[in-house]
């Protein structure tokens, strides 16, 4: 069973935001509200990286951890995901989440937040696949097509990758060895915990010829 | 006449809590289902795991353009 995760490769993202044009536009997010984004580090002077944050959909995720009313869940894929309708907007999820993940919609006057947002890894919801309820809530359904997020499927550099973590650790395994630096994968360590005694930090690179970090920790 | 306002009356009564009692832990929403389990998969996994490999290796251009 593929274990989802998205691999950001910073040494390829050229900042074009074309993953958060994507996101928006797939699954028609409001204004005020950003799945996904892009963030720069050293802007401007030499050494500069970009890096495309949304939900990593953690194997131990923090958000499930501090919601008070429990409705977060994982899929069998690894997907975290959210019953909107249980959600009560108290932004906790916000305050744990180390990606800056959880959205909050300014509903109705006086900046009332509802309820929270964030990216689905296009997975939908617990309604009906592929339904119109399901995309009001939740947005498209491109896993139930067959399809993976539109953000890693868009990225023109290929620096978003998204899909099965073994695939995609092999994906850049290949492109370390062939380049030979920029080995470092932002955010995996945090997002998939670390590795059973004895092997491979899932953050560090792998090395040539060495088996793919997995950091499943479901 | 009277049991009729009788049962107006205790209408009320047969009212059902509208808070949702939660459990610390575990998830409270409704179930969801696998992703091939509606159209056009129809519950056929395979199909849906071989179309998820085949778009995971389009990401790794090595592979997709032959270099």
């Amino acid at each position: 069973m593929a274990r989802m995760k998205f691999l950001c490769d910073a040494e390829r993202c050229i900042e074009c935001n074309g993953c958060v044009t994507a996101c928006k536009q797939e699954h028609e997010i409001p204004w005020g509200v950003n799945r996904r984004r892009v963030v720069t580090i050293n802007d401007g002077v030499p050494g500069e990286r970009s890096i495309s944050v949304a939900c990593m959909h953690c194997s131990d995720a923090p958000c499930a951890a501090v919601c008070p009313v429990d409705c977060f869940y994982r899929t069998e894929e690894g997907v975290v995901l959210h019953d909107k309708d249980l959600c009560i907007g108290c932004g906790y999820c916000f305050y744990a989440c180390p990606f800056g993940a959880p959205q909050f919609p300014q509903a109705g006057a006086f900046g009332v937040r509802g309820k929270m947002d964030k990216c689905t890894f296009c997975a939908g919801g617990p309604e009906k696949d592929l339904s119109e309820v399901e995309f009001r809530k939740y947005g498209r359904n491109r896993l139930a097509e067959g399809k993976l997020p539109a953000c890693a499927e868009m990225c023109s550099t290929k620096a978003l990758l998204g899909g099965d973590g073994d695939v995609l650790a092999d994906i850049y395994r290949q492109r370390v060895t062939v380049r030979g630096k920029g080995g470092e994968v932002w955010g995996w360590a945090t997002a998939y915990g670390p590795a059973p005694a004895g092997g491979q930090a899932p953050g560090a690179a792998p090395a040539p010829g060495q088996s793919a970090p997995t950091g499943q920790k479901s | 006449m009277m049991s009729c306002a009788v049962a107006l009356v205790l209408t009320a009564c047969g009212e059902r809590p509208q808070v949702v009692s939660y459990k610390q832990g575990s998830y409270q929403g409704k179930p969801d289902t696998q992703p091939w389990t509606n159209a056009p998969y129809n519950g056929d996994r395979k199909q849906w795991d071989d179309a998820i490999r085949t778009r995971n290796q389009t990401q790794n251009e090595y592979k997709r353009i032959g270099g």
